[in-house]
């Protein structure tokens, strides 16, 4: 089936097959890899994205379910080449390691930010706890958010 | 010589704290081995075994051949080479011949034109097997019919253990283990098995050069080694099989041994077209190996004045169906078992057997975690048993430089285990919180199961250590290759995995400081530009890069001054050589067996619903010995998150098996830390030169997961006084079900 998707403000069309997740449609037929895929299970966040501004995980989302409705990515973050604050903090306070769960953590610490502007440290926790982290021990993330507030 | 004279401190000759990849990776352009796409690219899928032991009868692929879109289906009688692969033993088949060892073992793999068509067709192809009774009791292994009856780790200098399914048997004895003191402890203890459970999946993608050989662009932890083992199957020479490190999500020791790249290689070079592999996650939890579950038998021995006296241990570490690095895991848990305390006379029996449990290798830690869960647990109840604050006994008996591993070898670098106690334990504890307050900060959490009652509080301590770099005579070094042009600028070559620990900004940090200028870029890591720089494991890569690109820069800098003009030079970089343990006593049989050592203590609060089993861990505090820390934001993400590793085990990370076979493949069922499970950490960085290494450096990666495990249970036992011996703890144990 065919599908139009308005992707980081255009308008992007696809041939996907019924079952395809909006994470695969991003991944392999957009050339928009930024959105991992680190469970498919909507455990882990890495996969996070904007469905007409509501925070979802990608792979639980069927591509034909996004048919003609609004998808931010990663990718659409930042500005003509200058990061969004949220990214320009992780960068900044050590909060990148390996990286993978990266791009999930800031398109849901960045729609935090959007709902509460000066979140506490447990509002922060507790928003993000949809996102996993393996490397940094989520301290450095929290630092970050609070960065990117400030900035 | 030493080459720890001249220092190098954050900002010496790096701007910022900001990782060189850190703009791509907030941005999403970072290419993972997961990301990545070639022209007519095909996707490779897996045949795997549902049994975890089974004797193959016939596999048939011929309506598997026949759908759409496939392009070739291979088995073992398509491995064009030697027909098994291994680490460091050649024990585990490419694919399996006549017989699957473990639930999920490769049988037999798959090229299409698109994901589905691939996952469609392996599902078509019919293996038939015979299941046969797992071996799953490692208690029992040694007693059952032989999984490996070639004994393939037998004749490699260990000691001679004949009995079956024996990976590898090893004593470490020293003075007089049946010396008495006038109190003694015993307990026994187990680890469950954990996962790395790195957030990018096993991926890559293979490309055929079109002359016979393949390039390989893979996430992993040491591309030579993944060379070295995927070259003779593919019935290859090393040159035509070129490794390129690929973008690596996480690896903690999980991506040392070979998961796609013969597979995906196989495919390529018989379909003549690039094949991508990209496991699920249900698929990952088979695709690498895991932390070796563990049984520990201990029993201290002290003087009414709180020496020890005599250690006796037995450790069990479950190996699972291959050998991977098992051999130097148990080294290391016998090595490490007593913790980093003097010891007179010690006895640890160590063993390591084959079962048809998941396959276990390296993770952050290796073997050294489950030693030190148990060790301490033994310090602390001396320190009861004897009426002694825990902290003054672990100062009274700490290891430090002259003193002696069980090992006989001298402590000769930088220990600095009482300096680490003594201010871990000087970290200023948080107060308690006042009741009543949000869910969220009780345990239970946003769950809202209790409004305080029930809730205890405790505090737990524990110090850990772990060695640095290769050991008992292993050829361990690092290559490097700079650039220089006649513009000044210099192009540094390392084949040094940056898995995310970042050691790409040690590299370009030390190449800045050394030929005096930033114009310095880092080429990405291959076989084909550079040799080997060996594993970014065993916290052994910084320390070893820095070595390495200290010594190409300073010889590059020389050639140019003899000659002039553009250099190209290359240099390999070893640690002090270390020698094997003698087999009987597993005492040193000259110098030292491990290279260096690195200390960490930790101190935790923690709350526990002791009704319903639920816990909170509070704050942490650690001291940890880091030599010079080259990069202090570096250090502490290794910190917080080794830590968050070790709470993992102790509270939730288990993979559960049945007869062999994984009950928890996923996220869902297999749970790490979230935001929420973390509590802030106090990293107090101990700042000691290690003697032996380039600008005093040491690995910092593993000392936090080690101890962190021990003291995260030492608060829970605070807090319930339950001697709870096994993790990860569960609800039941801490409510007493």
């Amino acid at each position: 089936m065919r599908v139009s998707i308005t992707v980081n403000g255009e308008v992007r069309e696809a041939e996907v097959w019924a079952g395809e997740s909006l994470l695969t449609t991003l991944r392999d037929r957009l050339d928009l890899p930024g959105s991992k895929n680190a469970c498919e299970q909507g455990e882990c966040g890495s996969c996070s994205v904007l469905l007409d501004d509501e925070l979802v995980c990608s792979c639980l989302v069927l591509a034909a379910q996004a048919d003609g409705h609004e998808v931010a990515t990663v990718e659409g973050l930042a500005d003509d080449g200058s990061l969004h604050p949220v990214q320009d903090a992780f960068a900044a306070t050590g909060a990148v390691q390996c990286g993978f769960c990266t791009p999930g953590f800031v398109v849901a610490a960045a729609d935090l930010l959007r709902r509460v502007p000066d979140p506490s440290d447990d509002e922060i926790r507790e928003a993000l706890s949809g996102n996993l982290c393996r490397c940094t021990g989520y301290q450095k993330i929290l630092d970050a958010v609070h960065l990117a507030v400030e900035r | 010589m030493s080459t720890a004279t001249r220092t190098l401190r954050p900002g010496h000759a790096l701007p910022s704290t900001r990782r060189a990849d850190a703009a791509p990776k907030v941005t999403g352009e970072f290419a993972y081995s997961s990301d990545l796409h070639a022209a007519g690219m095909l996707w490779g899928q897996t045949v795997r075994s549902p049994h975890a032991h089974a004797r193959i009868l016939g596999i048939d692929v011929v309506q598997a051949r026949a759908m759409p879109g496939v392009h070739a289906v291979l088995t073992h009688e398509d491995v064009p080479g030697q027909k098994t692969y291994g680490l460091e033993f050649a024990d585990q088949p490419v694919l399996a011949i006549d017989r699957v060892r473990y639930f999920g073992e490769a049988v037999a793999i798959v090229a299409a034109e698109e994901p589905e068509q691939a996952r469609r067709a392996a599902a078509a192809v019919r293996v038939e097997y015979e299941p046969l009774e797992p071996v799953t009791d490692p208690e029992q292994a040694a007693e059952m019919a032989p999984l490996h009856p070639d004994r393939p780790t037998m004749g490699h200098g260990f000691r001679d253990d004949a009995r079956p399914n024996v990976v590898r048997s090893m004593v470490i004895r020293r003075g007089d283990p049946d010396a008495e003191g006038d109190v003694a402890v015993e307990g026994v203890y187990e680890i469950g098995q954990q996962d790395q459970a790195f957030l990018g999946p096993e991926s890559g993608i293979a490309i055929p050069d079109g002359e016979g050989g393949v390039d390989i662009h893979v996430a992993t932890q040491w591309l030579h080694v993944d060379r070295d083992q995927a070259a003779p199957c593919l019935a290859l020479e090393p040159e035509q099989v070129r490794i390129h490190l690929a973008g690596v999500g996480g690896a903690f020791g999980g991506r040392e041994d070979l998961s796609m790249q013969i597979h995906a290689a196989m495919l390529a070079l018989r379909t003549g077209r690039p094949v991508k592999i990209v496991y699920n996650r249900e698929e990952s939890f088979v695709g690498h190996i895991h932390r070796h579950p563990a049984r520990i038998w201990a029993q201290h021995r002290a003087t009414r004045d709180g020496k020890l006296v005599a250690v006796r241990m037995r450790i069990l570490i479950d190996g699972g169906a291959y050998a991977s690095s098992s051999t130097a895991v148990i080294a290391n848990a016998c090595s490490f078992a007593v913790g980093p305390y003097a010891v007179d006379n010690v006895l640890v029996d160590g063993l390591a057997v084959y079962t048809n449990n998941p396959p276990c290798g390296a993770m952050r830690g290796f073997g050294a975690v489950q030693a030190c869960f148990a060790a301490e647990a033994q310090m602390d109840k001396l320190a009861t048993a004897l009426e002694i604050d825990s902290v003054e006994l672990r100062l009274l008996n700490a290891l430090e430089p002259g003193g002696m591993l069980p090992t006989g070898q001298v402590v000769t670098g930088s220990l600095p285990t009482r300096d680490v106690i003594r201010r871990a334990a000087a970290l200023p504890v948080p107060e308690p919180e006042e009741l009543p307050r949000e869910a969220i900060r009780l345990p239970g959490g946003a769950g809202n199961t209790t409004r305080g009652e029930g809730v205890r509080r405790g505090v737990g301590f524990a110090v850990g250590f772990k060695n640095i770099c290769y050991s008992e005579g292993f050829d361990d070094y690092c290559t490097a290759r700079v650039v220089l042009a006649e513009d000044g600028s210099a192009e540094v070559h390392c084949a040094a995995a940056d898995v995310g620990q970042g050691v790409s900004d040690v590299i370009l940090q030390v190449a800045r400081l050394e030929l005096g200028t930033d114009d310095v870029t880092l080429a990405s890591g291959s076989t084909a530009r550079v040799g080997s720089a060996g594993s970014a494991s065993s916290s052994r890569m910084t320390w070893m890069a820095a070595g390495a690109v200290q010594t190409a820069c300073r010889a590059a800098l020389d050639e140019r001054d003899r000659s002039g003009g553009a250099v190209d030079v290359e240099r390999i970089y070893r640690h002090p050589r270390t020698y094997p343990l003698d087999p009987e006593t597993g005492q040193i049989t000259d110098g030292r067996a491990h290279v260096a050592l690195a200390v960490a203590a930790m101190r935790v609060v923690a709350e526990v619903d002791v009704d319903l089993g639920l816990t909170r861990v509070v704050w942490i505090g650690t001291a940890q010995d880091v030599g010079n820390a080259l990069n202090r934001t570096a250090v502490e993400g290794q910190i917080e998150g080794g830590t968050a590793q070790g709470l993992g085990l102790a509270l939730m990370e288990e993979i559960q098996t049945r007869d062999g076979v994984i009950a928890n493949a996923s996220f869902t069922d297999y749970l790490i830390p979230t935001f929420l499970d973390m509590p802030p950490v106090v990293s107090d960085l101990v700042e000691e030169p290690e003697p032996d290494a380039p600008y005093g450096v040491k690995g910092v990666g593993e000392p936090p997961t080690v101890v962190s495990t021990a003291a995260i249970v030492a608060a829970l036992r605070d807090a319930t006084g339950r001697e709870l011996a096994r993790v990860p703890v569960r609800p039941d144990d801490i409510a007493g079900l």
